[in-house]
């Protein structure tokens, strides 16, 4: 299994991917996204970070890299996608999943642990969890806020392609567990695919028990094993 | 071909949230200032040498639509002007 995670300029989060898909055994490669995708590839890591500076909205710019369409290439023959952080930025930038993702309600930088409700347990990204069970990940963003307009948010939920939601310690998702003012307090979202996602929760910051107090987000990556 | 400007204003939809406009409203406010509202809105002046003035709003629109704008969250509007 060979997984690519592809690195933009300002991507700060990929070497955190490679070590926490090492971990559980995965043949991770960073792989910079001027030299196009490699062949024979078994999945794609979009990593959180600061790809070019979040200039104009924060994943805008590396959207529309040259890579990407390869990216949505490979994502259409159902190569399994995960973005997290800038990463989901980027997906939902260039149209791989719905909704977009804007400047979080406090208008701040927010860096904590979270909780959050897995919604189906049923996806490759979700299938070490139970349906309804509360993981804990961090967050750190500043434009994290998940924006969709009415009728695409009630598509979103009767097509069942919310992934997780930002919910208290006991799984209520209250106005007060939502960090940054998403609506429906949407963490994750599915793509066309079951096969693609984006979270703005780290994952890859939750697997490592050397790294974190949590282990919770290995269960997202084991999607790659 | 004749120079223009095309101005794109990018805003965001009407109902969305924009939590640094709300930062900056506060502020004004704490600066003694009244106020009933505020919107803030990106502008972009870009220049380009079109055959006239119908082609410089296209390829400006065209612009938006690719990149300057989110169609998710934004609207946004075209104005073209002679340099």
């Amino acid at each position: 299994m060979t997984v690519a995670v592809v690195q933009f300029g300002g991507s700060n989060c990929d070497r955190d991917a490679v070590r926490a898909l090492s971990h559980l055994g995965v043949d991770a490669e960073r792989v910079w996204h001027e030299d196009g995708l490699p062949p024979d590839l078994d999945g794609i890591v979009l990593p959180g970070g600061f790809s070019y500076g979040d200039y104009l909205r924060a994943g805008a710019m590396a959207a529309r890299a040259p890579i990407m369409a390869a990216v949505r290439d490979a994502a259409e023959e159902g190569v399994p996608v995960l973005g997290v952080c800038n990463g989901a930025q980027i997906g939902s930038e260039s149209g791989l999943t719905p909704g977009a993702f804007t400047t979080n309600a406090s208008a701040r930088f927010q860096c904590e642990p979270v909780s959050l409700r897995v919604e189906r347990a049923d996806t490759p990204w979700t299938r070490a969890y139970d349906e309804g069970e509360v993981i804990e990940v961090p967050i750190a963003h500043g434009e994290g806020r998940f924006e969709i307009d009415d009728d695409a948010y009630e598509d979103l939920v009767a097509d069942d392609r919310v992934l997780f939601r930002y919910c208290d310690a006991d799984g209520t998702v209250t106005d007060e567990a939502n960090p940054n003012g998403s609506t429906g307090n949407v963490a994750g979202v599915l793509g066309e695919r079951e096969t693609v996602a984006v979270l703005m929760p780290h994952p890859e910051r939750a697997t490592l028990p050397d790294v974190a107090g949590s282990t919770d987000g290995e269960g997202v990556l084991r999607a790659f094993v | 071909m004749t120079a223009y400007t095309a101005t794109v204003t990018v805003r965001l939809k009407r109902g969305v949230l924009d939590p640094e406009a709300e930062t900056t409203r506060r502020a004004l406010e704490r600066l003694g200032f009244e106020l009933a509202g505020l919107r803030s809105a990106d502008r972009f002046d870009i220049d380009l040498e079109a055959e006239d003035a119908d082609e410089a709003a296209d390829r400006a629109e065209e612009m938006a639509e690719r990149l300057l704008a989110n169609p998710t969250i934004h609207d946004y509007e075209v104005a073209v002007a002679e340099k």
